[in-house]
């Protein structure tokens, strides 16, 4: 039997964008932070777990990692909250001018990161092939570059694309608020890392 | 603030969104269909078909690539079984016998189980929900692309003769560096990061696609119960899968670039792997499990004419069952030695977590109890489940005690068991559900006389292949052993177990004949050849590339039980561009309006550069860093617009 149609509501009227849970992309963005997460998370389990079989940790003969370029590195992400904010108002303001004078700054902090990151790994008093110790202090380590790595490419390409016409879009600012959102977790995560790596081993 | 040139296109594109085609009283009927078919269709040719983000096309190649690998897989049993028919036989030597076993496991787990029920879910998924697309079509693409790149790395790497050898869970030290020389650990290890990511994107698709598209009425409460069985499963998916990820990437940088996860002699701990694997390998099987309860309830409610008893137990055993997976893990390593409290524990949980699954099935038996049944194919199929799949349910209970356990493991009890719980559990409900969903995929209806021949053979040949193996265990036959002298008392129970897998190979054959008879010579299906009352029926067999004319509106959990005849849609979506719905999470009250992504060749040029990345990481580590690249500039690509313009409407192209 085929059922005939009774029309009900017009959706037409209904917005194409909206800001937080009502967008689709936001749980997207939410369902891969949860799955990063769950990497971090596990991560940390096999830490506590290697932990767990030594005497003393970092393990006798080792020094903690050195703690300037680990708080470092935590400052500038703390600092670089400010621009995000203020981008993250702009996005929600469509007040695109500000979002393309302060795309590059957090572009920038996020290069200055990278550089920051270098040194780190330098100041870890371990290599990757000593022991288990350091296999995993490295895995974290990495494990948040990439993270760094991967939203500063995406700030990038969308800030390439906030410079042109298309800007003006209001989807595309929800893509802006979206990213800064993403920031925000990338930072928030780098809290329980820097703690993990910098801190137990001076317990 | 807002620049007056900016604020002119505005108006000028407002003025133009007014004037656009939408369906309602004035476009509906043949005018309608004639101009969304022309929208959703996809370009034609080789680079139409292979830029396709129509969830039904991707559903359909999911289920037919995974059936594929479960004939590959299946082939491999059958000559596992000719090896063991007899004592003391020589067809294949322990070497290319590891080769078959881990093949087998580790192709019907990764690339038959998990990949067969979200194909299932992407088809049928949104069609159920009453909306035109997943979330994320081209995800969705790009996840079905590393599925198959997975598959081909792993078959070929087999075909090239440098198949992995370390079991489907590769434990540690045997698959790390000392042990495993040469190339087929890493091989089984990058097979999983292929599916890994691939089914975690998939699990994000399904999340979004459930919360966000559902028709407008479809409350959560009204949500059919395949749907919710499937948010359950995505969730899981997503908490757990990260773990096998992580092991298996420990396990290759020990392997290439020396590090110490498991090398006992730096500090690491071979443990750590089964931790972790088991971790992921827990809640897998639930993974497997949990959809096909849901095809069970779906078949039960249509067959039984009655909707599903005690709808919110239902729904509460299947978030229980999701949440206590993952914490049995540790019952696989019980022979490691735990603490007697670690015994207690898991012994406890692994017993609970009969107690939701249990309430499934008593619903379901209440259903029939209170219904109709009507015992055509898929409902007897489902029958058929529920008496295998309490077999092996018992059978678990009995190794959940540390005792018994201790005795049995790693005997052929156990590979009993869980053939008991995922061919009954899940392949049984499987093939009932593809029969039940044939019409809608295709267009025809299976054949049902060949369907209960089928059915038959499958379930006697089943308890002829595996029961046997209880008694084989009982009397100390090891698992993955490559044959077994004669004068044990193993020689009876093995013949009958080869018999009954040729009889099971016969019926999945049979099956396959059916299906490809019924393809071009079945029974012309209608639109609800089943008299079923989701929304997957209301439109024709198969659907349209748009689904829908207009979204349906959900009134009451049984939509079309209660339609009398009219179905309440709503209107206004734009027919000359792709756009579905999108609704709250709980009440599914409309909320946007959302352009649905053109068809892109991005996801398979970014899963061909993500696959590159994989694969040539085996060999060396600045893979990583190469490799990254191209599959930065494919995503980009992905995400950038065709035309660097505003259109009155959004338009992803």
């Amino acid at each position: 039997m085929i059922l005939e149609p009774r029309f009900t509501d017009d959706v037409a009227d209904l917005p194409t964008h909206k800001f937080g849970p009502s967008s689709l992309t936001w749980w997207g963005i939410i369902g891969f932070m949860v799955i990063e997460g769950a990497f971090f998370a596990l991560a940390f389990a096999a830490y506590f777990f290697l932990m767990g079989h030594e005497q003393g940790w970092p393990p006798e003969g080792r020094q903690p990692p050195n703690l300037l370029w680990g708080t470092l590195f935590l400052v500038v992400m703390l600092i670089s909250e400010v621009p995000n904010s203020m981008i993250k108002k702009a996005a929600h303001e469509r007040d695109v001018p500000t979002i393309r004078a302060l795309m590059p700054v957090i572009i920038g902090v996020g290069a200055l990161l990278l550089v920051i990151r270098g040194f780190e790994f330098n100041n870890l008093n371990c290599r990757w092939t000593d022991d288990a110790y350091s296999s995993i202090v490295w895995t974290l380590l990495f494990l948040h570059t990439t993270h760094i790595i991967t939203d500063w490419g995406d700030t990038i390409v969308l800030w390439a694309l906030m410079m042109t016409d298309v800007g003006w879009e209001p989807r595309r600012l929800v893509d802006t608020d979206e990213n800064c959102l993403y920031w925000r977790y990338v930072w928030l995560l780098w809290i329980p890392v820097y703690l993990m790596i910098y801190w137990v081993p001076r317990l | 603030m807002i620049p007056q040139r900016v604020k002119q296109e505005d108006e000028r594109l407002a003025r133009e969104r007014a004037k656009l085609a939408r369906d309602g009283p004035k476009l509906k009927g043949a005018k309608l269909e004639a101009r969304l078919e022309r929208t959703w269709r996809r370009p034609p040719g080789i680079l139409g078909w292979l830029a396709t983000v129509d969830h039904k096309e991707i559903g359909r190649r999911y289920i037919v690539t995974a059936l594929i690998f479960l004939a590959l897989g299946g082939a491999l049993a059958a000559v596992m079984r000719l090896q063991l028919a007899v004592p003391d036989n020589n067809l294949v030597g322990a070497q290319r016998y590891n080769e078959l076993f881990t093949m087998h496991g580790s192709t019907m787990m990764f690339l038959f189980a998990v990949p067969v029920m979200e194909g299932v879910a992407v088809f049928i998924i949104p069609l159920m929900l009453g909306t035109r697309s997943t979330a994320f079509p081209r995800l969705n693409a790009f996840s079905y692309y590393m599925y198959v790149f997975g598959g081909l790395l792993l078959w070929g790497a087999f075909a090239l003769n440098i198949g992995p050898d370390v079991g489907w869970f590769a434990y540690t030290p045997l698959s790390g560096p000392q042990f495993s020389p040469g190339k087929r650990a890493d091989v089984w290890a990058q097979m999983i990061t292929f599916t890994e990511v691939s089914a975690l994107a998939a699990a994000v698709v399904l999340v979004c696609t459930i919360l966000k598209t559902r028709a407008p009425g479809m409350t959560l409460a009204r949500m059919p119960l395949f749907a919710w069985a499937m948010l359950v499963v995505a969730v899981m998916i997503i908490f757990s899968m990260p773990a096998v990820a992580l092991c298996s990437s420990m396990l290759i940088s020990d392997r290439l670039i020396g590090t110490n996860f498991y090398n006992a002699y730096e500090h690491g701990d071979a443990l750590l792997w089964q931790h972790l694997f088991w971790f992921f390998g827990h809640p897998e099987v639930y993974i497997i499990f949990l959809p096909a309860t849901g095809f069970v309830s779906v078949i039960t409610e249509t067959f039984c004419r009655r909707p599903i008893f005690a709808y919110p137990v239902v729904v509460l055993a299947l978030i229980s069952t999701g949440i206590l997976a993952f914490g049995l893990w540790v019952h696989h390593m019980f022979a490691t030695g735990l603490p007697r409290v670690g015994y207690s524990f898991y012994t406890s949980a692994s017993m609970t977590v009969a107690i939701p699954t249990a309430l499934q099935i008593f619903c379901w038996l209440a259903t029939m109890w209170d219904g109709r049944p009507r015992l055509q194919v898929p409902m007897l199929y489902v029958i058929g489940f529920i008496v295998i799949f309490v077999i092996g349910g018992l059978t678990g209970v009995i190794i959940a005690s540390v005792p018994l356990d201790l005795e049995l493991h790693d005997t052929y009890f156990i590979v009993a068991h869980f053939h008991y719980v995922l061919i009954g559990g899940a392949v049984f409900p499987l093939l009932g559900i593809l029969t039940y969903w044939f019409p809608k995929i295709t267009g025809r209806m299976m054949s049902e006389t060949l369907g209960k021949i089928g059915f038959w053979m499958l379930f006697l040949g089943f308890q002829l292949a595996f029961f046997p193996m209880h008694f084989a265990g009982l009397l100390g036959m090891p698992r993955r052993v490559y044959t077994y002298p004669a004068g044990l008392g193993l020689e009876l129970p093995n013949l009958l177990s080869t018999v009954g897998a040729f009889v099971v190979a016969s019926a999945v054959v049979l099956f396959v004949i059916n299906g490809l008879f019924s393809l071009y010579r079945g029974t012309i299906a209608p639109q609800n050849p089943w008299g079923a009352t989701s929304l997957e029926w209301a439109t024709a067999s198969p659907p349209p590339p748009y689904n829908f004319a207009h979204i349906p509106v959900v009134e009451s959990r049984t939509p079309l039980w209660d339609a009398k005849g009219e179905l309440p849609v709503v209107t206004g979506l734009r027919v000359d561009e792709k756009e579905i719905l999108l609704t709250t999470v709980v009440a599914a009250a409309p909320d946007l309006r959302e352009p649905v992504p053109e068809p892109s060749l991005w996801p398979l040029i970014a899963a061909i550069a993500v696959g590159v990345l994989f694969v040539s990481s085996i060999f060396s580590p600045w893979a990583v860093v190469f490799g990254a690249i191209p599959a930065a500039i494919a995503t980009a690509a992905w995400f950038w617009p065709k035309e660097l313009k505003r259109h009155p409407e959004p338009v992803i192209s």
